[in-house]
């Protein structure tokens, strides 16, 4: 009964009479979570099932009790007149043992149940978020975030109460109404068939009203569906529509979606709400039914079925009993249903294939002795490729200099659908390459080919002369520095935002970090300086100066290729001058590839790609670009032309 | 809180009032039936009885307890009934309340809320609601009533034996309050923490190309696990509080029974009670404890609907920081717009305005760019035109009156904003074209897009002017829904049209051709327009330059270059570069 009172209220929580939802194979289902309870758990599991035996044989006991007590103890004493409690104080101090084990058995199982909840979610948690950061990205590109989300708290949420509730108590039914049904079946066989047919009666009523209430709670859901995305247009819109006084109609469209849901929710839930009587007062005749059957053979002293008074009190009492668990079940069964949908959800993404990495090329600290490169044990400035060769058994090491090549790549989101075309290009060690080109051109899709986010179709990238494909993932991407258009900070202080590009980097090594990157100036000017709180994805902060903080990140990670994606697109043309110097500052010396927005910033490149729908139509210097006269010409001197 | 809120149960009272009294006579009749299972025990089968029991009386008190039955079955529907209706319509009432009073909201007042956060008050807290209500009209009246009852009932057959309940009910009562009074504050704990560790899996899934670029897996799992496991042993804390409310309740319970049975025996055999009426007390036992049980959690549940309650009342309660003067002015003269020693903060409370004493004239029919960085509060300057906010200090005049002074009608549909965040609705272009004009012919709608560039690309979708928008405008691209947001604002036919960064996302010719028919088509209209590219202001009559709350500048293109070192600053940065590589393909 604990367990009822959890002070949050599940987002899930099945009422009665819901529909419910459609889950593949639940069977199989059950048997993993079970699996994944047990397999930690294996002892506390049994001591748990033990504990429920024993909680329910007390309270049969206690039932039972009920008929000792009359049948054994009173009527005797009152037959006999005698006033001897010896025998009867010996009964009770027997029947309080049993009391006694039942309620230490339901403390152990309500303490032993926290441990293997909450260890069971911690550890489910831990496995989805281990996996989730194992995955793709395009799992993130194809899955909803909110859905995502929402496996972390509804879906864990419902199966906590999975775990907690439904099973201990349905398990907890199971074996009372097995006890009672053979309670009752040794009491009385004829009065047993009687009480099972009106449970059957009982079951179908049940049957019926959820039927009903269930194809009302689904409108009910349509209709909460309709209204709620009503009010998120609305409430989005809320200045345009003060701005066009549009506020009456608002509220036309609103008062008839509000009725619908009204007219259904009502339904939905007066159904659902008239299970509960219905059962309860079939149960009631169920017991008259049972007295009448049950007097007539006690008093008719059938010897057949015979049945003491005794008996038959503590048989009506059983009756009672009997009817409370199967609707429990029935009940339990619906919220275990749901829980497996969120479960099933669970599942799905534990069995997402995560990022496979086949490479074998690592990046080493490496250091030249001998004219030779080695292999460094500390951090020397200097990085090589440490490449090993299976055929001869041997390894070798080159210096890592930042040189990329794309060959005839081809490469789609989807295999029937290809967005890029056959790229190729040239970024030697150093040069700063930029891609410029209409929204959903390409630009993007590029630069996330080089670290491998996704894998190309067709073609090869090569990285220093070797195919990345041989690179480790990981090696690969730290070589690699990226500053993105929407900035992302973490949850944490500045300081630990920048030291995010390279974890053991000293204070010292922060701060110059930040200086090369113009950051440091506001930082000083934040409340606690580096040690400011950010919250919210840095919502405290300007869009400038996140984006300067990102710069930051990349600038302390010093990486021998950067990759910077519109990472001034959203700011003024003011502030874009500070982030530009900082981004300068950070490239010298570097292959760099960037997307730009605007046309300025990319002017000094080494080469300028200019993409159209997936294909590169331009290359060359500004310079070279602007005497041809064509697309980039166009682009740079605000001039449409015709053809364009 | 409670009155605001109650105060919305309007034409549900009859069902809020019939429901507890359907409700209290379900318990009756609950009530009345151990009774009668009693009486068959006792007199029907005899069983205290020397003259044997007597089928007469089974069936007699049978058939009585059937009649009961249905009528608590009745009972029971009607509560069912009126109870779903009560709470259902009681909520819609309060949702009706809360949209009523968001349409009166200022923006002020919607910037007070968050979107989100008025979403969850008109969903998930009016849910949270209804079920309290129904609950509380269903539960709260039962619960106590069977258990007063029961007590009483108790009490008629031995008050001796049903002492010993009233004991165990205290006794429980004063324990439960302890337990649940530390476990709400421990789950309170928890569930504060456990929120934070959600937020950070958001952060990570949301970030997860950083994650990912930065080679972070491992230091993210590391971060995670250290939170998850703090969050384990919280929730354990938490739990432990819980974990002695379900073997002392039982405890109790069994207390009970052997207490009364012992005592109960001797009675018996000493002729103070029927061996049916030690039956019905022990049937009472179960029923006074679990409604006590039943009381405990409608107490934890109205504690946790106590915050939504809250929620909705503050929406319901929050009053229109703008409303219209009695005899309001139902008429602008003409487009000209003066600025006089204007001070404006949105919060009063903050120190710093926003702008700062801000002198502007502007004739009827001049076209104006407004320049100048992010936060220098370009957009305030103009929201407050069409009076979105009020001023805090000065005044502005449109067409030689205050704005104050204008039916708030009148004056936005001749000050028409095309705003920074631009939203279309669901529903066809031409149903959001006529947001500007109910009225509007689909010719007038055309035109407007023809002014807009908005023309092409919508008759070269597959249902042209009737093609359906997806909420929030996901299936046009953004330089398509500004120019159909430029469209929908001119549709006003208005004397002052205001542009806020609304063509960010054009290209730069077509923007020149927007503005180009701008001018000759709507040549009388006073045009305000900001932007970040110089170029599309450089042609206007006169440009503002903000800069930190006021005007650094305000003059034409020539002027501003020779006198004004912001706007040639900008202007440097810009030139021979004016275009944007990212711009949606032409048309």
């Amino acid at each position: 009964m604990a367990e009822e009172k959890q002070v949050k209220p599940g987002p899930g929580r099945p009422r009665q009479g819901m529909p419910r939802p459609k889950v593949e194979n639940p069977g199989k289902l059950f048997a993993r979570i079970m699996g994944y309870v047990f397999k930690f758990y294996p002892v506390h599991m049994i001591i748990i099932v033990l504990c429920i035996f024993v909680t329910v044989f007390s309270s049969v006991q206690g039932t039972l009790f009920t008929k000792t007590l009359i049948d054994g103890y009173i009527k005797p004493m009152l037959d006999s007149g005698s006033n001897d409690y010896s025998e009867l104080l010996k009964a009770m101090a027997r029947v309080a043992i049993f009391y006694g084990t039942g309620v230490l058995a339901a403390f152990i199982q309500s303490y032993t149940m926290i441990f293997i909840n909450q260890g069971t979610l911690k550890r489910l948690r831990e496995d989805l978020f281990e996996h989730m950061e194992s995955l793709p990205i395009k799992y993130f590109d194809t899955h909803a975030h909110g859905d995502i989300m929402s496996i972390y708290t509804n879906d864990i949420d419902t199966l906590r109460q999975m775990i907690s509730q439904s099973i201990p108590q349905m398990l907890n039914s199971a074996i009372t109404i097995v006890s009672v049904l053979a309670s009752m079946l040794v009491l009385s066989i004829p009065l047993t068939i009687v009480t099972l047919v009106m449970v059957a009666v009982m079951l179908f009523c049940s049957a019926k009203a959820t039927k009903a209430s269930g194809k009302n709670f689904v409108a009910q859901q349509k209709n909460i569906g309709a209204l709620n995305g009503y009010i998120e247009e609305m409430m989005t819109g809320q200045k345009v529509v003060k701005v066009f006084n549009h506020e009456s109609e608002a509220v036309v469209k609103f008062d008839e979606l509000n009725e619908e849901l009204y007219k259904s929710a009502f339904k939905a839930n007066a159904y659902s709400g008239a299970l509960g009587p219905i059962n309860a007062q079939l149960g009631n005749t169920s017991y008259v039914i049972c007295a009448i059957v049950g007097g007539a053979i006690a008093l008719s002293g059938n010897v057949t079925f015979g049945l003491s008074v005794g008996a038959l009190a503590s048989f009506l009492t059983f009756n009672k009993n009997f009817s409370m668990p199967i609707n429990q079940v029935s009940m339990q069964f619906n919220s275990i249903i749901m829980a497996l949908a969120g479960a099933e959800r669970i599942f799905k993404l534990l069995d997402e294939q995560p990022e496979t990495d086949e490479g074998y090329v690592m990046l080493v600290d490496s250091e030249e002795k001998n004219g030779e490169i080695v292999e460094a044990d500390h951090h020397t400035g200097h990085w090589a490729w440490k490449h090993y060769h299976k055929a001869s058994d041997t390894t070798t090491y080159q210096p890592m200099e930042g040189d990329v090549t794309f060959n005839g790549v081809d490469f789609g989101y989807t295999d029937e659908k290809m967005v890029l075309h056959d790229i190729v290009l040239h970024a030697l060690p150093g040069q700063k390459i930029a891609f410029v080109g209409s929204t959903g051109a390409g630009k993007t899709t590029i630069t996330n080919l080089i670290n491998r986010f996704y894998d190309i179709q067709d073609g090869k990238i090569r990285y220093d002369n070797i195919n990345v494909n041989k690179i480790k993932k990981a090696d690969l991407r730290r070589s690699l520095g990226i500053v993105l258009q929407d900035t992302h900070l973490f949850t944490g202080t500045v300081m630990e935002n920048i030291r995010y590009g390279k974890l053991n980097a000293t204070d010292e090594e922060v701060k110059a970090a930040a200086k090369l990157a113009n950051a440091h100036s506001f930082i000083k000017r934040l409340p606690d300086g580096y040690n400011t709180m950010l919250t919210g994805d840095g919502a405290n902060l300007s869009q400038g100066q996140r984006q300067l903080l990102a710069i930051a990140r990349a600038a302390i990670a010093d990486p021998p290729v950067l990759i910077l994606d519109e990472a001034t697109s959203s700011i003024d043309t003011r502030t874009e001058k500070i982030v530009q110097d900082g981004m300068d500052k950070l490239m010298k010396g570097r292959t760099t590839f960037v997307i730009a927005h605007r046309l300025s910033t990319v002017r000094n490149s080494d080469c300028i790609i200019v993409l159209e729908q997936g294909r590169i139509i331009e290359q060359g210097t500004h310079d070279e670009l602007i005497a041809k006269g064509q697309k980039y010409y166009q682009l740079y001197t605000g001039m449409k032309s015709e053809t364009a | 809180m409670l009155k605001t809120l109650l105060k919305q149960v309007k034409e549900y009272k009859l069902a809020s009032f019939l429901t507890p009294l359907f409700m209290v006579l379900e318990v009756i009749c609950e009530m009345i039936i151990p009774i009668l299972m009693a009486k068959i025990v006792d007199d029907g089968i005899g069983f205290n009885n020397p003259n044997g029991g007597s089928m007469g009386v089974i069936f007699r008190v049978g058939a009585m307890m059937i009649v009961i039955a249905l009528l608590g079955l009745f009972a029971g529907l009607g509560g069912a009934y009126y109870g779903s209706q009560a709470s259902t319509g009681f909520a819609k009432n309060l949702r009706k309340a809360m949209f009523d009073n968001i349409q009166t909201f200022s923006f002020a007042n919607i910037d007070k809320f968050s979107t989100s956060g008025l979403v969850t008050r008109l969903t998930t807290d009016v849910t949270n609601i209804q079920n309290a209500y129904m609950m509380t009209l269903r539960m709260a009246m039962r619960a106590p009533a069977s258990l007063i009852i029961a007590m009483v009932a108790a009490f008629t057959i031995s008050p001796r034996l049903a002492s010993i309940y009233l004991v165990a009910v205290l006794f429980l009562s004063v324990l439960m309050v302890i337990i649940m009074n530390t476990a709400t504050k421990y789950f309170k704990q928890v569930f504060e923490k456990y929120d934070k560790l959600n937020e950070s899996v958001q952060e990570n899934v949301s970030a997860i190309r950083v994650v990912k670029a930065y080679v972070r897996e491992e230091y993210e799992n590391d971060k995670f696990k250290k939170a998850a496991l703090n969050i384990y042993h919280m929730f354990v804390k938490a739990e432990k509080n819980l974990v002695m409310i379900s073997p002392v309740m039982s405890g109790t319970v069994y207390i009970c029974i052997l207490l009364v049975s012992w005592f109960g025996a001797h009675m018996i055999v000493s002729n103070e009670l029927t061996t049916g009426g030690l039956m019905s007390l022990l049937t009472y036992c179960m029923t006074i404890l679990m409604n006590l049980m039943m009381l405990g959690m409608i107490f934890v549940m109205l504690t946790m609907a106590q915050a939504s309650g809250k929620r909705i009342a503050e929406v319901i309660e929050e009053k229109a920081t703008i409303t219209n003067k009695d005899g309001a002015v139902k008429e602008v003269k003409d487009g000209s717009i003066s600025f006089e020693h204007v001070d404006f903060a949105y919060n009063t409370t903050s120190e710093e305005p926003v702008l700062k004493d801000i002198n502007l004239d502007i004739k009827s029919g001049e076209t104006i760019g407004i320049i100048g960085g992010t936060g220098s509060a370009k957009s305030s300057l103009v929201n407050l035109i069409s009076r979105l906010y009020d001023v805090t200090g000065g005044s502005i005049k449109v067409g030689g009156v205050d704005v104050r002074d204008y039916d708030m009608e009148t004056l936005r549909d001749q000050v028409s904003v095309v705003l920074q965040k631009n939203v279309l609705f669901s529903g066809t272009i031409l149903d959001n074209l006529r947001w500007g004009d109910k009225n509007a012919t689909e010719e007038e709608c055309k035109r407007a897009c023809r002014m807009a560039c908005a023309d092409e690309f919508i008759e070269r979708m597959p249902d042209g002017y009737n093609t359906e928008i997806e909420q929030g405008g996901t299936n046009v691209s953004g330089g398509q829904r500004q120019r159909l947001c430029i469209a929908r604002a001119l549709l006003k036919k208005p004397k002052i049209l205001i542009l806020d960064d609304s063509t960010s996302a054009v290209d730069t010719a077509t923007d020149a051709k927007i503005r180009k028919a701008f001018a000759e088509e709507i040549p009388r209209t006073t045009k305000l327009i900001i932007a970040q590219r110089i170029s599309s202001v450089q042609n206007c009559d006169r440009i503002i330059v903000m800069d930190d709350g006021c005007v650094n500048g305000f003059g034409t293109h020539e002027e501003l270059l020779k006198t004004n070192e912001i706007y040639r600053e900008v202007y440097e940065s810009q030139t021979g570069a004016s275009g944007d590589a990212d711009f949606d393909q032409a048309g």
